[in-house]
């Protein structure tokens, strides 16, 4: 689950990482409140969506007065920002962050994340802030230390204060970095993050340190225990077909291309989603419906699939092993009858009761093609939807 | 021979009360000796019980010393399935498998480290997994026990159903199978591909394997490295992903391309260079192994 900026800022404060004073507004009228109640006279006008790179789509404005304020504020929101992680169709922007003006003297990089092959926290940390990290991994890997982080020891001072000295926090405000390094793990750890992301942290001109970005992503699997964290989730970030499916106990994650795909198991679904280019189609989704669809699951997953206008063909993928196929195909039969089926079907079913389940759809009046093998299911689905 | 498990492996099942527990401990008893292998479950507070005839006990270290487990298997609910581990790691079982989906990665950072911090020897495999196979001996999990068949052919994979995909193709091309480990599709886990390879080598029934890889960390690649410098039998993979588009999770935990690392090219690209026969083709699993093996 991703969390605005101004709520990752929330959740680092709680942990005595410091952050530049701020508001999120929804409106003009609130947004000049806001810096009205900040104070000074430089405010940063931010966009708050789920998607990074926003000051290069111009979702983030340096106001210097007032009237230059209520104009940013005015763009923005309501604006389809488009980010290079948005997406060209860009994302509609509702809600605004008005923060109080920085003295910025540098701009360094922290981030958090669990290494898979260690299995512990580590903490990345470069001089070069305000790139993507992944740029600077590409070209001057040597310019990000890590810091792993011992689950039971927790942050090492000393490690964190050497790493503060090289990625250029001058020596007075090294043991303010070091703090900040110790916020932002107990921060991760205590949100259940898998991503916590400062970019920029800056060193201000009176040697402060302070996060002027803050991403955090948060694991959906301990959502049960955050509460508050829960409270954050932003619906309108989020694709409408996602939460449709999630609330079916579905695994949906919308595509580009023409060809639906429902399967069981995430690896085949992926699997399945590979051969459909392979065979000339695209991948219009990934679906998994789990271990133990029914059929209102099944049917649930048709209405969704065929809710997306660039859908021109269905490809049903089971394995079955718990699921039975005979289960399964009564489902599918029922579903597509339900939703009126318009576009072309193709069913390939294996494993358990898959000869009862081919028998199912053999008799119903569906109009759809069997198919024995994924290749030949790929093959069949392509043809068809080309013709 | 096989790796892991066979026909002496002495298993309690964790959770043996719940619905799922009691379900695939059923499916399991019945799969060739696993009316000899499963002689006790688990669930605290519900001692004295049986569930399909096996005993249930408090606690795993009751089962160890009462019935002689040296293997578990959980179907603990996420949010207790850590504890789960623990406990099995605690009793020094030889292996654990986790089936459980669902446990936050936190939980199981403190539980890999506590197993690290105390020397454990116990393996652990998944968690969020299908589970381990030594076909016409024990199943020790949820797959369908009837599309495997007895032979020589290691299976391992991070999926479930894709698994079920590769072990089926086999049968079908009359390859039976030594053992099939699903190492789990989250992202700190017991077992690797590297590790599980490394076992596959050194076992002497086993006489070429199938590796299903998927997009997300760097597995794949690091076990590719040590297949270059020490596989000595033949291997085919695939890797489940192509078409995935990075940020985003796709269905399991760790199936993420992010930060440019996990790509399914990268995985296939390395693999590749350690004389792995990859296949793009997921249907293709068993023909290319074949191929490999000519």
């Amino acid at each position: 689950m991703n969390v605005h900026e101004y709520q990752g800022k929330e959740i680092l404060r709680k942990y005595g990482v410091t952050t530049p004073r701020g508001i999120p507004c929804f409106s003009v009228d609130e947004a000049v409140a806001a810096a009205e109640e900040l104070g000074g006279n430089v405010w940063v006008v931010k966009a708050q969506i789920h998607a990074g790179g926003r000051g290069k789509g111009g979702g983030v404005k340096v106001a210097t007065s007032m009237e230059l304020l209520r104009e940013y504020a005015d763009a923005i929101l309501g604006m389809q920002l488009v980010t290079p992680q948005t997406g060209p169709e860009g994302k509609l922007v509702n809600r605004i962050y008005i923060e109080e003006g920085a003295d910025i003297a540098d701009e360094l990089y922290v981030g958090a994340l669990v290494d898979r092959e260690t299995q512990k926290v580590v903490l990345m940390c470069s001089s070069e802030g305000g790139m993507e990290i992944e740029e600077v991994a590409e070209e001057t890997p040597e310019k990000i230390l890590k810091i792993y982080v011992d689950p039971t020891e927790g942050l090492n001072r000393d490690e964190a204060k050497d790493v503060c000295s090289k990625i250029g926090i001058p020596d007075v405000a090294v043991e303010e970095g070091a703090d900040f390094l110790a916020g932002l793990y107990e921060a991760f750890v205590a949100s259940d993050a898998s991503l916590a992301e400062i970019n920029p942290l800056i060193v201000t001109g009176d040697n402060r340190v302070i996060a002027l970005d803050a991403k955090f992503n948060i694991d959906s699997n301990a959502l049960y225990r955050q509460p508050e964290i829960v409270e954050y989730r932003d619906l309108t970030e989020e694709d409408a077909n996602e939460i449709e499916a999630s609330k079916w106990g579905l695994s949906y994650i919308s595509l580009d291309g023409n060809i639906g795909c429902l399967v069981n198991g995430a690896g085949l679904a992926m699997a399945t989603m590979d051969i459909i280019q392979l065979y000339g189609g695209e991948p219009a989704n990934f679906l998994d419906v789990g271990g133990g669809a029914n059929k209102e699951q099944v049917t649930e997953a048709f209405k969704i699939m065929l809710a997306n206008p660039k859908v021109e063909g269905i490809l049903v993928n089971i394995f079955g092993g718990i699921m039975q196929c005979d289960v399964i195909a009564a489902g599918i039969v029922a579903a597509a009858q339900e939703v009126g089926l318009s576009v072309p079907l193709v069913v390939r079913l294996e494993g358990t009761n898959v000869e009862q389940g081919r028998a199912i759809l053999d008799e119903s009046d569906v109009k759809l093609q069997t198919a024995t093998t994924m290749a030949d299911a790929a093959e069949k689905i392509a043809a068809a939807v080309k013709a | 021979m096989s790796i892991l498990i066979n026909k002496d492996t002495r298993i309690v099942t964790q959770g043996i009360t719940g619905n799922t527990g009691e379900f695939h401990t059923t499916q399991c008893l019945d799969y060739a000796f696993g009316k000899d292998c499963f002689v006790a479950g688990v669930t605290p507070g519900k001692a004295g019980q049986t569930v399909q005839g096996v005993p249930v006990l408090n606690t795993v270290a009751e089962a160890k010393e009462q019935h002689g487990v040296n293997a578990s298997v959980i179907y603990v609910p996420p949010r207790f399935a850590a504890a789960a581990i623990d406990e099995a790691v605690d009793a020094e079982l030889d292996l654990v498998i986790c089936i459980t989906e669902g446990i936050p990665v936190a939980d199981m950072i403190k539980t890999r480290d506590r197993m690290r911090k105390m020397g454990s020897k116990t393996v652990l495999v998944g968690p969020n997994c299908p589970g381990v196979i030594t076909p016409e001996e024990v199943k020790i999990g949820i797959m369908p026990g009837y599309i495997h068949k007895k032979g020589s052919i290691g299976v391992v994979s991070r999926s479930g159903t894709l698994t079920y995909e590769a072990v089926h193709q086999l049968t079908q091309l009359g390859m039976g199978q030594s053992t099939c480990v699903g190492i789990g599709g989250d992202p700190v886990n017991g077992m690797k591909h590297v590790d599980v390879l490394k076992m596959f080598n050194d076992d002497p029934e086993t006489e070429a394997v199938v590796m299903c890889g998927e997009i997300g960390g760097t597995d794949e690649e690091e076990c590719a490295a040590w297949i270059k410098e020490n596989m000595t039998k033949p291997v085919a993979g695939f890797i489940a992903g192509v078409t995935a588009p990075p940020g985003k999770r796709m269905g399991h935990a760790g199936a993420i391309i992010s930060g440019g690392q996990g790509t399914a090219q990268s995985k296939i690209d390395a693999l590749r260079d350690a004389g792995v026969h990859v296949t793009v083709n997921p249907s293709e699993m068993g023909t290319t192994l074949k191929e490999a093996m000519s």
